[in-house]
Protein backbone atom coordinates (compact mmCIF):
# COMPACT_ATOMS: atom_id res chain seq x y z
CA UNK A 1 0.00 0.00 0.00
CA UNK A 2 1.32 3.35 -1.08
CA UNK A 3 -0.61 5.65 1.30
CA UNK A 4 -0.23 6.14 5.06
CA UNK A 5 -3.72 7.48 5.71
CA UNK A 6 -7.04 8.12 4.00
CA UNK A 7 -6.60 11.89 4.18
CA UNK A 8 -3.24 11.58 2.48
CA UNK A 9 -4.91 9.57 -0.27
CA UNK A 10 -7.61 12.18 -0.78
CA UNK A 11 -5.11 15.03 -0.72
CA UNK A 12 -3.19 13.46 -3.65
CA UNK A 13 -0.02 15.30 -2.70
CA UNK A 14 -1.68 18.67 -3.31
CA UNK A 15 -3.16 17.68 -6.67
CA UNK A 16 -6.57 16.71 -5.22
CA UNK A 17 -8.56 19.17 -7.34
CA UNK A 18 -6.98 18.01 -10.60
CA UNK A 19 -6.91 14.28 -9.89
CA UNK A 20 -10.41 14.04 -8.38
CA UNK A 21 -11.76 16.48 -10.96
CA UNK A 22 -10.62 14.06 -13.66
CA UNK A 23 -11.78 10.87 -11.96
CA UNK A 24 -15.05 12.41 -10.76
CA UNK A 25 -16.21 13.65 -14.14
CA UNK A 26 -15.20 10.35 -15.76
CA UNK A 27 -17.16 8.37 -13.16
CA UNK A 28 -20.16 10.68 -13.59
CA UNK A 29 -20.21 10.27 -17.36
CA UNK A 30 -19.77 6.51 -17.15
CA UNK A 31 -22.67 6.30 -14.70
CA UNK A 32 -25.03 8.63 -16.58
CA UNK A 33 -24.52 7.31 -20.12
CA UNK A 34 -25.80 3.77 -19.38
CA UNK A 35 -28.73 5.24 -17.42
CA UNK A 36 -29.72 7.33 -20.45
CA UNK A 37 -29.50 4.29 -22.75
CA UNK A 38 -31.54 2.13 -20.33
CA UNK A 39 -34.20 4.80 -19.85
CA UNK A 40 -34.52 5.24 -23.60
CA UNK A 41 -35.01 1.51 -23.96
CA UNK A 42 -37.74 1.51 -21.32
CA UNK A 43 -39.60 4.38 -22.97
CA UNK A 44 -39.23 2.82 -26.39
CA UNK A 45 -40.58 -0.56 -25.26
CA UNK A 46 -43.63 0.90 -23.55
CA UNK A 47 -44.36 3.16 -26.54
CA UNK A 48 -44.10 0.32 -29.05
CA UNK A 49 -46.25 -1.95 -26.87
CA UNK A 50 -48.93 0.73 -26.62
CA UNK A 51 -48.87 1.17 -30.40
CA UNK A 52 -49.36 -2.54 -30.97
CA UNK A 53 -52.19 -2.74 -28.41
CA UNK A 54 -53.90 0.22 -30.09
CA UNK A 55 -53.57 -1.40 -33.51
CA UNK A 56 -54.98 -4.70 -32.20
CA UNK A 57 -57.95 -2.90 -30.63
CA UNK A 58 -58.63 -1.04 -33.87
CA UNK A 59 -58.52 -4.32 -35.77
CA UNK A 60 -60.89 -6.01 -33.34
CA UNK A 61 -63.46 -3.19 -33.50
CA UNK A 62 -63.31 -3.36 -37.29
CA UNK A 63 -64.06 -7.07 -37.22
CA UNK A 64 -67.03 -6.81 -34.89
CA UNK B 1 -17.33 -20.55 -48.97
CA UNK B 2 -20.85 -19.88 -50.12
CA UNK B 3 -22.19 -21.29 -46.90
CA UNK B 4 -20.01 -18.96 -44.87
CA UNK B 5 -21.25 -15.92 -46.74
CA UNK B 6 -24.84 -16.77 -45.99
CA UNK B 7 -24.07 -17.21 -42.32
CA UNK B 8 -22.41 -13.80 -42.14
CA UNK B 9 -25.40 -12.09 -43.63
CA UNK B 10 -27.71 -13.93 -41.28
CA UNK B 11 -25.60 -12.67 -38.39
CA UNK B 12 -25.84 -9.16 -39.81
CA UNK B 13 -29.63 -9.15 -39.65
CA UNK B 14 -31.05 -7.21 -36.69
CA UNK B 15 -33.48 -10.03 -35.84
CA UNK B 16 -30.50 -12.31 -35.09
CA UNK B 17 -28.21 -9.68 -33.69
CA UNK B 18 -30.69 -8.13 -31.26
CA UNK B 19 -31.00 -11.12 -28.87
CA UNK B 20 -27.30 -11.95 -29.27
CA UNK B 21 -26.31 -8.41 -28.22
CA UNK B 22 -28.70 -8.67 -25.28
CA UNK B 23 -26.94 -11.79 -24.07
CA UNK B 24 -23.47 -10.28 -24.54
CA UNK B 25 -24.02 -7.00 -22.68
CA UNK B 26 -23.91 -8.41 -19.09
CA UNK B 27 -20.59 -10.12 -19.86
CA UNK B 28 -19.01 -6.93 -21.13
CA UNK B 29 -20.32 -5.04 -18.10
CA UNK B 30 -18.84 -7.67 -15.77
CA UNK B 31 -15.47 -7.60 -17.57
CA UNK B 32 -15.46 -3.81 -17.46
CA UNK B 33 -16.02 -3.80 -13.69
CA UNK B 34 -13.30 -6.40 -13.08
CA UNK B 35 -10.72 -4.66 -15.28
CA UNK B 36 -11.67 -1.28 -13.84
CA UNK B 37 -11.34 -2.41 -10.23
CA UNK B 38 -7.98 -4.07 -10.89
CA UNK B 39 -6.64 -1.12 -12.89
CA UNK B 40 -7.72 1.51 -10.37
CA UNK B 41 -6.35 -0.53 -7.48
CA UNK B 42 -2.97 -0.78 -9.19
CA UNK B 43 -3.02 2.84 -10.33
CA UNK B 44 -4.26 4.50 -7.16
CA UNK B 45 -2.86 2.27 -4.40
CA UNK B 46 0.13 0.35 -5.72
CA UNK B 47 1.80 2.62 -8.28
CA UNK B 48 4.43 4.85 -6.65
CA UNK B 49 4.68 8.64 -6.79
CA UNK B 50 6.17 10.07 -9.97
CA UNK B 51 9.54 11.69 -9.27
CA UNK B 52 8.71 14.70 -11.47
CA UNK B 53 4.94 15.14 -11.30
CA UNK B 54 4.21 13.90 -7.78
CA UNK B 55 0.72 12.44 -7.38
CA UNK B 56 -0.69 14.58 -10.20
CA UNK B 57 0.50 12.10 -12.79
CA UNK B 58 -2.25 9.66 -11.71
CA UNK B 59 -4.57 11.44 -14.14
CA UNK B 60 -2.71 9.39 -16.75
CA UNK B 61 -4.72 6.30 -15.76
CA UNK B 62 -7.86 7.76 -17.29
CA UNK B 63 -6.43 10.34 -19.68
CA UNK B 64 -4.53 7.86 -21.86
CA UNK B 65 -7.27 5.15 -21.97
CA UNK B 66 -9.92 7.78 -22.80
CA UNK B 67 -7.72 9.19 -25.57
CA UNK B 68 -7.03 5.75 -27.01
CA UNK B 69 -10.72 4.88 -26.96
CA UNK B 70 -11.72 8.16 -28.61
CA UNK B 71 -9.46 7.33 -31.55
CA UNK B 72 -10.22 3.60 -31.64
CA UNK B 73 -14.00 4.09 -31.52
CA UNK B 74 -13.71 6.50 -34.43
CA UNK B 75 -11.86 3.87 -36.47
CA UNK B 76 -14.49 1.23 -35.66
CA UNK B 77 -17.26 3.71 -36.49
CA UNK B 78 -15.63 4.51 -39.83
CA UNK B 79 -15.19 0.78 -40.51
CA UNK B 80 -18.92 0.15 -40.00
CA UNK B 81 -19.71 3.23 -42.08
CA UNK B 82 -17.56 1.94 -44.95
CA UNK B 83 -19.17 -1.49 -44.68
CA UNK B 84 -22.60 0.11 -44.83
CA UNK B 85 -21.68 2.13 -47.93
CA UNK B 86 -20.18 -0.89 -49.67
CA UNK B 87 -22.77 -3.57 -48.88
CA UNK B 88 -25.79 -1.51 -47.89
CA UNK B 89 -26.39 -3.70 -44.83
CA UNK B 90 -28.86 -2.41 -42.27
CA UNK B 91 -26.80 -3.31 -39.24
CA UNK B 92 -23.68 -1.35 -40.26
CA UNK B 93 -25.35 2.04 -40.14
CA UNK B 94 -26.96 1.23 -36.80
CA UNK B 95 -23.59 0.26 -35.30
CA UNK B 96 -21.93 3.46 -36.55
CA UNK B 97 -24.76 5.55 -35.11
CA UNK B 98 -24.59 3.67 -31.81
CA UNK B 99 -20.85 4.25 -31.41
CA UNK B 100 -20.76 7.99 -32.06
CA UNK B 101 -22.05 9.31 -28.68
CA UNK B 102 -19.69 7.07 -26.71
CA UNK B 103 -16.79 8.17 -28.90
CA UNK B 104 -17.73 11.80 -28.39
CA UNK B 105 -17.78 11.30 -24.61
CA UNK B 106 -14.35 9.65 -24.72
CA UNK B 107 -12.96 12.57 -26.75
CA UNK B 108 -14.49 14.97 -24.25
CA UNK B 109 -12.98 13.05 -21.32
CA UNK B 110 -9.60 13.07 -23.04
CA UNK B 111 -9.73 16.86 -23.37
CA UNK B 112 -11.18 17.37 -19.88
CA UNK B 113 -8.61 15.25 -18.06
CA UNK B 114 -5.92 16.73 -20.30
CA UNK B 115 -6.90 20.25 -19.24
CA UNK B 116 -6.88 19.24 -15.56
CA UNK B 117 -3.46 17.72 -16.07
CA UNK B 118 -2.11 20.60 -18.11
CA UNK B 119 -2.99 23.27 -15.55
CA UNK B 120 -0.69 22.07 -12.75
CA UNK B 121 2.06 20.70 -15.04
CA UNK B 122 2.24 23.24 -17.89
CA UNK B 123 0.55 26.13 -16.10
CA UNK B 124 -2.29 26.35 -18.60
CA UNK B 125 -5.63 24.61 -19.20
CA UNK B 126 -5.29 24.75 -22.95
CA UNK B 127 -2.80 25.51 -25.70
CA UNK B 128 -3.42 25.46 -29.44
CA UNK B 129 -0.82 22.81 -30.03
CA UNK B 130 -1.05 20.04 -32.62
CA UNK B 131 -2.04 17.17 -30.30
CA UNK B 132 -4.69 19.12 -28.40
CA UNK B 133 -6.15 20.83 -31.48
CA UNK B 134 -6.44 17.61 -33.49
CA UNK B 135 -8.17 15.89 -30.53
CA UNK B 136 -10.60 18.83 -30.36
CA UNK B 137 -11.27 18.36 -34.08
CA UNK B 138 -12.04 14.70 -33.33
CA UNK B 139 -14.68 15.78 -30.80
CA UNK B 140 -16.15 18.13 -33.44
CA UNK B 141 -16.18 15.28 -35.98
CA UNK B 142 -18.20 13.13 -33.58
CA UNK B 143 -20.60 16.00 -32.87
CA UNK B 144 -20.86 16.75 -36.59
CA UNK B 145 -21.64 13.09 -37.33
CA UNK B 146 -24.39 13.00 -34.69
CA UNK B 147 -25.85 16.34 -35.80
CA UNK B 148 -25.80 15.42 -39.49
CA UNK B 149 -27.53 12.09 -38.86
CA UNK B 150 -30.21 13.59 -36.66
CA UNK B 151 -30.88 16.32 -39.25
CA UNK B 152 -31.91 13.74 -41.89
CA UNK B 153 -35.26 12.05 -41.38
CA UNK B 154 -34.77 9.00 -43.60
CA UNK B 155 -32.48 6.66 -41.61
CA UNK B 156 -30.90 5.06 -44.71
CA UNK B 157 -29.97 8.47 -46.11
CA UNK B 158 -28.78 9.60 -42.69
CA UNK B 159 -26.54 6.52 -42.57
CA UNK B 160 -25.03 7.29 -45.97
CA UNK B 161 -24.41 10.97 -45.27
CA UNK B 162 -22.91 10.12 -41.88
CA UNK B 163 -20.75 7.40 -43.43
CA UNK B 164 -19.19 9.84 -45.90
CA UNK B 165 -18.44 12.30 -43.10
CA UNK B 166 -16.98 9.54 -40.91
CA UNK B 167 -14.73 8.31 -43.75
CA UNK B 168 -13.45 11.77 -44.63
CA UNK B 169 -12.73 12.39 -40.95
CA UNK B 170 -10.53 9.28 -40.67
CA UNK B 171 -7.62 11.39 -41.96
CA UNK B 172 -7.61 13.09 -38.54
CA UNK B 173 -6.74 9.90 -36.63
CA UNK B 174 -3.12 9.51 -37.86
CA UNK B 175 -2.72 13.26 -37.43
CA UNK B 176 -3.63 12.94 -33.73
CA UNK B 177 -1.49 9.88 -33.27
CA UNK B 178 1.66 11.19 -34.93
CA UNK B 179 1.21 14.86 -33.97
CA UNK B 180 3.74 14.56 -31.15
CA UNK B 181 6.32 13.30 -33.65
CA UNK B 182 5.51 15.51 -36.62
CA UNK B 183 5.32 18.82 -34.77
CA UNK B 184 7.12 20.32 -31.85
CA UNK B 185 4.37 20.25 -29.23
CA UNK B 186 3.98 20.90 -25.54
CA UNK B 187 2.33 17.51 -25.18
CA UNK B 188 4.71 14.79 -24.06
CA UNK B 189 5.59 11.90 -26.34
CA UNK B 190 5.08 8.28 -25.40
CA UNK B 191 3.36 8.31 -22.00
CA UNK B 192 5.09 5.37 -20.42
CA UNK B 193 8.40 4.04 -21.60
CA UNK B 194 9.66 0.62 -20.68
CA UNK B 195 13.22 1.88 -20.48
CA UNK B 196 12.66 3.75 -17.20
CA UNK B 197 13.14 1.97 -13.88
CA UNK B 198 11.43 -1.29 -14.81
CA UNK B 199 9.29 -2.13 -11.74
CA UNK B 200 7.71 1.31 -11.64
CA UNK B 201 7.08 1.51 -15.36
CA UNK B 202 5.58 -1.98 -15.28
CA UNK B 203 3.06 -1.14 -12.51
CA UNK B 204 2.03 2.05 -14.26
CA UNK B 205 1.78 0.37 -17.63
CA UNK B 206 -0.34 -2.46 -16.23
CA UNK B 207 -2.67 -0.06 -14.45
CA UNK B 208 -3.09 1.93 -17.65
CA UNK B 209 -3.69 -1.15 -19.80
CA UNK B 210 -6.26 -2.53 -17.34
CA UNK B 211 -8.18 0.75 -17.26
CA UNK B 212 -7.98 0.84 -21.06
CA UNK B 213 -9.52 -2.66 -21.16
CA UNK B 214 -12.20 -1.46 -18.73
CA UNK B 215 -13.04 1.49 -21.02
CA UNK B 216 -13.03 -0.84 -23.99
CA UNK B 217 -15.51 -3.27 -22.44
CA UNK B 218 -17.63 -0.35 -21.20
CA UNK B 219 -17.76 1.14 -24.70
CA UNK B 220 -18.80 -2.18 -26.25
CA UNK B 221 -21.52 -2.71 -23.64
CA UNK B 222 -23.01 0.76 -23.92
CA UNK B 223 -22.75 0.82 -27.75
CA UNK B 224 -24.48 -2.57 -27.97
CA UNK B 225 -27.23 -1.28 -25.69
CA UNK B 226 -27.67 1.79 -27.86
CA UNK B 227 -27.61 -0.34 -31.04
CA UNK B 228 -30.43 -2.45 -29.60
CA UNK B 229 -32.50 0.69 -29.06
CA UNK B 230 -31.84 1.83 -32.62
CA UNK B 231 -32.82 -1.60 -33.94
CA UNK B 232 -36.14 -1.54 -32.08
CA UNK B 233 -36.87 1.99 -33.21
CA UNK B 234 -36.03 1.47 -36.88
CA UNK B 235 -37.51 -2.02 -37.23
CA UNK B 236 -40.68 -1.39 -35.22
CA UNK B 237 -42.90 -2.33 -38.16
CA UNK B 238 -41.22 -5.67 -38.82
CA UNK B 239 -42.47 -9.06 -37.74
CA UNK B 240 -39.58 -9.87 -35.39
CA UNK B 241 -40.10 -6.76 -33.27
CA UNK B 242 -43.81 -7.50 -33.05
CA UNK B 243 -43.14 -11.06 -31.96
CA UNK B 244 -40.59 -9.85 -29.45
CA UNK B 245 -42.99 -7.34 -27.92
CA UNK B 246 -45.85 -9.85 -27.91
CA UNK B 247 -43.60 -12.30 -26.06
CA UNK B 248 -42.64 -9.65 -23.50
CA UNK B 249 -46.26 -8.75 -22.84
CA UNK B 250 -47.34 -12.14 -21.59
Amino acid sequence: MHWNSASEFFAMGGYAFYVWGSFGVTALIMAVEPIIVARRRKNLLSRLKRQITAENLAQRSEES
Amino acid sequence: MNNRLINWFKFASPATFYPLAGKMIPWFVALSVVFGAAGLYLGMFVAPTDFQQGEGYRIIFIHVPASWMSMFIYLVMAFWAALGLAFNTRLSGMMATALAPTGALMAFLSLWTGALWGKPMWGTWWVWDARLTSELILLFLYIGFIALQSAIDDPRRADKAGAVLALVGVVNIPIIYFSVKWWNTLHQGASVSLTKSPSMAATMLWAMLLVALCFWMYSIAVALGRARNIMLERERHTEWVRQLLAGKES
